[in-house]
């Protein structure tokens, strides 16, 4: 494992660990997150050496108070640093705007972690926008040396104009590894003190429109810092030009020969007069970057503005997609414009069927048995099952599919009112503990107040499982020195005056499967909560018993209900015969609970 | 000098401790290293796929398809859905036992037989090597360290630019101080298996 804290030296490094160090070498006093990938290593860092490094740190309940809990850490002089994925800072976009206005007075960066090609999202929405929206500095590394090396800029760039950076990275880049040279660490201060300025902090119409002319202004200063910002770099020569940022300068870097290469770190504001001067005398200009074409337009009105007529290619001339996240292959779009490394040929496909292999719910995962009680209670009839962001995603898979609409965090508890209303479907909502305290709680209170007939159930597994297992309040925090409490989930229910709350353990698929019978007649809002502790969790913190089981091949009656409704990956049927892999298997006992003959036994 | 090798196999089997070992090893000889790793959602018993660069001048974590050296193949299937990453000269090391995906456990799908993937990297690439690296680990001790037989393996390859004891000191380095003899072992033979 690499040390974070170590004093020098040279380390192999993801880029979440070279910015959690260069975090460390800025003297970072507040961190705060919502868990998300690709951004979550960083969390899971700082919750072991936040301490030691004498930061504050903690994962909020969502990314909007995550945001506002920085802001005021930045307002009162400590530098901050709060991060989340990119449909993370839809949520806390609210905050920033205003935040933007008012600005900081510690170094404070906003790191949003985007994902082209949606390796774990659920879109691949293009957060640059985010930076000319707020009107926002925004700077994007490459690589993990430059990402530890640019946490440190930003920081005295976000302090030299009083507003927070976005910090941009994409999954090739937090989840790249590279060798980190580690520098200095710096003295810390986690203590400020919040000087009242009302016309900067308090945004009431009469002080938020002068606020606007002097954020403008800022940006003004903002351009000129890019201009001489040493992030933003040429290199290489030839008649044609590259302008590129982020991982895909790594592949122009790497594979195109004989042009010249703008590298843009600092992406807003863009360093117009330089790009302008580097325009001049090419043959042509292309643009490389990911998504979509936020560098390109931009480049289109500084050749207008400048009365350049050098032709641009990129993402409007067809030249490379707007889609997916780019690889050297990419560069192929532009062979006929420039050289790239030739690339031996690839092999073909075999010509042997492969079988599919999706990410899975595990083996003794609690959501199968909740899952497998859901549709064994609905049977034929027409439920709408709203899913949620998180493992339970996998229900989508068969034989569940369990999931017929997913938009966001909290979302298929909002949905699942709006179906009800709307059609004469019933809605089942699934969500997780963590997404409850997220964004599920709104929801709820919203069809109790509007009196919507569905059934939420919380997927209580005590912990954020698919971002890998970081506490959320219905577990209480204990690191960093501060421990609290659990929030208990079935009493806040309760407490907001829901009649049908109902805990089951989700194990038992059987009274499971009454429960959710039971819900779906209710005249009302229903909550259950299916509570049962992530295995991997357990495993984790070695709490995990593992129970052995056997199949009684004379009791077995292969009507297969076992691996066709809980479909657990350690249940094998092999020659007919149902067996267990006891490499995989904890003795959870869902398979045991589902068979009509008793077939399975968990041995005690 | 430029050297290529995309790791690929099942969540769980150890790709990101193998792929760290190389890592830090190509770092020790004094080499640039470029590396990408697949983290989230994908690790739940998902397919997974991690490039390792190394060499004078690299900095780009991905490579282009067909152009891997090596092929570090922890599970047949997964070496199999991944070959257009290497070329009819690449080298590919495979792994023979299988980890059935849930639709084949649960019998909704079928694996195909072992000899049918084997021929069907033969017939594109002479540089196949087998190996039964779950076996073996088994046999070492416990079928957790089959990633240790794998870096065993490799380190047998001809041509692979990381010294055998740069690898090992490496692997040593990288687990927990209980299983070291166990992973030593494990390395060792797979080694044997492959010299």
């Amino acid at each position: 494992m690499p040390n974070l804290l170590a004093d020098g030296g040279r380390q192999l490094l993801l880029g979440n660990e070279a910015i959690t160090r260069g975090l460390i070498e800025a003297g970072v006093g507040f961190a705060s997150t919502y868990p998300g990938t690709p951004s979550s290593e960083v969390g899971n860092i700082l919750e072991k050496i936040s301490s030691e490094a004498g930061m504050y740190f903690e994962f909020s309940t969502n990314e909007k108070v995550a945001m506002e809990v920085s802001a005021a850490a930045a307002s009162s002089g400590v530098r901050s640093f709060v991060f989340m994925k990119h449909v993370g800072l839809n949520v806390a976009a609210d905050p920033m705007m205003t935040l933007a206005y008012a600005g900081v007075r510690g170094g404070m960066l906003i790191m949003s972690a985007d994902d082209p090609s949606c390796h774990s999202s659920q879109n691949e929405q293009d957060n640059r926008y985010y930076s000319t929206l707020a009107l926002l500095p925004m700077m994007e590394p490459s690589t993990p040396q430059e990402a530890k090396e640019m946490v440190k800029e930003a920081y005295r760039v976000s302090e030299e104009l009083t507003l927070p950076l976005i910090f941009r990275t994409t999954t090739r880049v937090n989840h790249a590894r590279g060798v980190v040279e580690l520098g200095e660490k710096a003295e810390v201060k986690k203590v400020g003190h919040f000087d009242k300025d009302v016309e900067r902090f308090v945004n009431i119409p009469a002080y938020a429109k002068m606020n606007r002319v002097r954020l403008l202004n800022l940006y003004k200063k903002a351009q000129e810092l890019s201009e001489s910002s040493s992030f933003n770099f040429t290199e290489g020569s030839g008649e044609i030009g590259v302008i590129t940022s982020g991982v895909s300068y790594t592949y122009v870097r790497e594979f195109v020969k004989g042009v010249s290469i703008f590298k843009i770190g600092f992406t807003n504001p863009l360093p117009e007069k330089k790009i302008a001067e580097f325009i001049k005398g090419k043959k042509c200009i292309i643009i490389v970057e990911e998504l979509e074409p936020f560098l390109e337009d931009q480049v289109l009105r500084i050749c207008a503005q400048n009365k350049l007529s050098v032709p641009v290619y990129g993402k409007r001339s067809g030249h490379l997609p707007r889609e997916w996240e780019f690889s050297p292959d990419t560069l192929s779009g532009i062979r006929e414009l420039v050289e790239v490394e030739q690339f031996s040929q690839p092999m073909a496909k075999v010509d042997v069927q492969l079988p599919n292999r999706p990410p899975t719910l595990c083996a003794g995962c609690p959501h199968r048995g909740m899952f497998a009680a859901a549709k064994k209670a609905a049977g034929t009839s027409d439920v709408i099952y709203c899913s949620d962001i998180g493992c339970y995603t996998l229900g989508v898979q068969p034989p569940f599919k369990a999931a017929d609409f997913i938009i966001c965090m909290g979302g298929g508890a909002g949905a699942a009112g709006g179906f009800d209303q709307a059609t004469d479907q019933k809605a089942i909502a699934f969500m997780g503990d963590s997404t409850f305290f997220h964004a599920g709680i709104p929801p709820m209170i919203n069809a109790l107040f509007n009196n919507h007939k569905v059934v939420i159930v919380v997927l209580d597994n005590r912990t954020t499982a698919m971002t890998g297992h970081q506490p959320n309040p219905g577990t209480g925090r204990d690191f960093g020195g501060v421990s609290t409490e659990a929030i208990d989930i079935k009493s806040l229910v309760e407490g907001v005056g829901v009649k049908f709350v109902r805990q089951i353990n989700p194990y038992d698929v059987k009274a499971a499967t009454a429960t959710m019978k039971e819900a779906l007649e209710f005249d009302g809002l229903a909550v259950i909560i299916s509570k049962c502790p992530c295995p991997l969790e357990l495993k984790k913190q070695k709490q995990l018993v593992i129970r052995e089981v056997a199949v009684d091949q004379d009791v077995c009656i292969r009507c297969y209900a076992c691996v066709r409704t809980i479909a657990c990956p350690a249940l094998f049927k092999k020659d007919g015969n149902i067996s267990t892999d006891p490499t995989q298997c904890i003795g959870c006992g869902m398979c045991a609970n589902v068979c009509p003959t008793k077939a399975i036994e968990v041995r005690q | 000098m430029k050297y290529t090798v995309q790791i690929v196999g099942v969540g769980g089997q150890g790709v990101l401790l193998a792929s760290m070992v190389l890592g830090n090893a190509a770092m020790e000889m004094g080499y640039k290293v470029a590396m990408s790793e697949v983290h989230g959602m994908a690790q739940r018993g998902g397919s997974v796929l991690s490039t390792l660069r190394f060499g004078d001048d690299v900095i780009s974590p991905l490579e282009a398809a067909g152009n891997a050296d090596l092929i570090m193949g922890f599970e047949p299937a997964e070496t199999c859905r991944n070959l257009p990453l290497a070329n009819k000269d690449s080298i590919i090391l495979m792994n023979l036992d299988p980890v059935l995906p849930s639709m084949v456990a649960a019998g909704f799908e079928e694996y195909p037989d072992i000899d049918s993937l084997k021929k069907a990297v033969l017939k594109q690439n002479k540089n196949l090597h087998t190996i039964d690296a779950t076996k073996i680990a088994i046999e070492a001790g416990k079928s957790v360290v089959a990633n240790a037989v794998m870096i065993g393996a490799v380190a047998a390859m001809k041509g692979f630019p990381i010294p055998k004891d740069i690898l090992l000191s490496n692997l040593i380095s990288q687990v927990p101080e209980k299983s070291r003899d166990l992973n030593a072992k494990a390395f060792e033979m797979g080694y044997s298996a492959m010299s």
